[in-house]
């Protein structure tokens, strides 16, 4: 059996802030697809965050982590309202086809 | 027992929040009520912050989560100041575009309430809560105009590109606890040694987040469509108000938690001051609207303020806040000219239609020509005096490249601004734009074009208020 320690826990978490970054600039179809890697970046914050709390043996990454999922919670809310309002006018939320600003 | 008396604006201000919006939804057609309580409410706070500032040295509350010193006074001040400025011109442009709501003014205030938490935190997770609370009010106000299909594009891409700097920023903020033990930026800057490599992510982390929120090249392709796309008044507030407090922020980032790793970011600045002059002045050449040329010149600006923080000194600092300052005040007089050219309810926002503004309105293209010029850096109006100080703090420290790219990208950024002029003062006139402005507006015009006319007679006083700014 190996031991779990601090790197695996940073390992896991820079994978998933990767896949996070990688599937809001990859992504060409979705835009829910966007706000989900969002979480997913807030998330490996989260990991990281919880995992040096127990290492160094210090409260405050966790009272960090919680602040977090509350803002991230507020955030998705936002974001999805506007989501809804976007498609409200231009009747799609296809990535593509997300271009009357440009110049 | 905590001194309270030193965060009573940010109270105030956030009882105030909470009572109009309680107000709002119990009146009915309340939201001119609203605006103008808005008014005096960041009024009163500008008040007891300077009274506060008087006799204020440097105090920590809140287990040294929170610092109240004389940079977070000044930069509370100028916040609160342009914030009231642009609630109080927006008023006719809301109720042509019918989004005259009561969520405008809350929602000016809410972000207003996260810029002070952030400008005065000295703690990580403080300054997280403040910024959040600043965007997350600003989403909505770039989709505010919601009926409107570019207002709402607008707010959706800033939204993503705004989380997903705030997410960077985490990633960097979770790095530098892990490697320091503690989230409060003093003890941070004990901690932290430049011996350790991987210290070096968590300062880039930090460093593109806040890049990000300031719009500096690379990392500024939200900022055209955003500005183009938001309500012209909601443009006012991304172009002034969001900066001053990112840019106090960078200020506590790089000299306090990483005072002592200046060579590490030290590269990385210089870089993001020069991408962001040369790009400001070249992309701006071929735009067609005021409002994204107005977002390529920010960007512009903000790389000059950026060169100032490079150089990595108390004259560098202080020289940046004041071009920040000034900025602000040229910006004010360039949007006021903006939401001057309205003809039958119409707004018009291209460059085309300032053509021969100077038949029919010679005073307003008077004092467009000031600001432009001044926005281009001749002498001697106040835009020359900031790009003065800049360079002067940066050859202090013998960065002369940076120096020299500054000076090549103002020659190139005076192009556009001078073809503004040229089309103003030259080309075939058009019809006449209405002339029944608000008080406010002409207000506005009036005093940033006289304080750009002739600041150059007492520059002292500006310079003596910024000096006692010490953070090194």
């Amino acid at each position: 059996m190996i031991e779990i320690g601090l790197g695996h826990y940073l390992t896991l978490a820079a994978i998933i802030f990767s896949i996070g970054i990688i599937g809001i600039f990859l992504n060409r179809k979705n835009i829910i697809v966007i706000l989900m890697s969002i979480e997913l970046i807030l998330l490996a914050v989260n990991i990281n965050l919880v995992s040096f709390s127990i290492y160094l043996n210090d409260l405050a990454g966790q009272v960090f982590t919680l602040f977090i999922l509350t803002v991230a919670a507020a955030e998705a809310a936002i974001g999805l309202a506007i989501i809804v309002v976007y498609f409200r006018n231009a009747g799609t939320i296809r990535v593509e086809e997300i271009d009357k600003l440009k110049g | 027992m905590e001194n309270l008396q030193l965060v009573l604006p940010e109270i105030f201000i956030a009882l105030s929040i909470m009572f109009l919006l309680i107000l709002g939804v119990f009146k009915k057609n309340s939201s001119n009520l609203i605006q103008n309580i808005s008014l005096i409410v960041l009024l009163i706070s500008t008040v007891i912050i300077f009274n506060e500032t008087i006799e204020i040295k440097k105090f920590f509350l809140f287990g040294d989560s929170f610092v109240i010193d004389y940079l977070s006074s000044f930069m509370k001040m100028v916040t609160l100041l342009s914030a009231f400025i642009v609630l109080a011109i927006s008023k006719n442009y809301l109720k042509i575009f019918q989004i005259s709501k009561i969520e405008y003014p809350i929602l000016i205030l809410s972000s207003v309430l996260g810029m002070m938490i952030m400008i005065s935190s000295n703690d990580l997770i403080v300054f997280y809560m403040g910024l959040e609370l600043q965007s997350l009010a600003l989403y909505v106000l770039a989709t505010f105009n919601r009926d409107n299909i570019k207002s709402s594009e607008a707010g959706l891409k800033y939204f993503v590109l705004s989380a997903l700097s705030s997410g960077l920023l985490l990633y960097g903020c979770s790095l530098i606890y892990g490697f320091s033990g503690s989230t409060n930026f003093d003890v941070i800057s004990s901690q932290l040694n430049s011996n350790e490599y991987s210290l070096t992510f968590g300062i880039v982390f930090i460093l593109v987040g806040l890049a990000f929120k300031i719009s500096a090249v690379p990392f500024h392709m939200w900022a055209p469509d955003v500005y183009e796309g938001s309500p012209t008044t909601v443009t006012l507030f991304f172009t002034m108000v969001p900066k001053i407090a990112a840019l106090t922020v960078f200020i506590r980032f790089l000299f306090i938690p990483f005072q002592n790793l200046i060579e590490q970011w030290q590269m990385i600045l210089i870089f993001l001051s020069i991408a962001s002059m040369l790009f400001g002045a070249i992309a701006a050449i071929g735009q067609t609207n005021i409002k994204r040329l107005i977002a390529y010149s920010s960007i512009g600006h903000v790389g000059y303020a950026l060169a100032g923080l490079a150089s990595a000194s108390n004259e560098g600092i202080q020289s940046s806040i004041i071009y920040l300052t000034i900025y602000i005040i040229m910006n004010l007089g360039l949007f006021s000219c903006l939401l001057m050219m309205k003809r039958n309810n119409e707004y018009f926002e291209k460059i085309d239609d300032l053509s021969g503004l100077s038949k029919n309105h010679p005073l307003l293209s008077l004092s467009l020509l000031v600001i432009l010029f001044s926005l281009a850096g001749i002498p001697p109006l106040a835009g020359f005096f900031a790009k003065l100080y800049i360079f002067k703090a940066v050859i202090e420290q013998s960065m002369y490249f940076l120096a020299i790219v500054g000076l090549l990208s103002t020659v190139i950024a005076a192009f556009y601004y001078l073809r503004i002029i040229k089309i103003i003062y030259f080309d075939q006139e058009q019809k006449k734009y209405d002339e029944d402005h608000s008080l406010w507006l002409k207000f506005s015009l009036m005093i940033s074009t006289i304080l750009i006319l002739f600041y150059f007679i007492s520059p002292g006083q500006l310079i003596e208020v910024v000096s006692r700014i010490n953070i090194i």
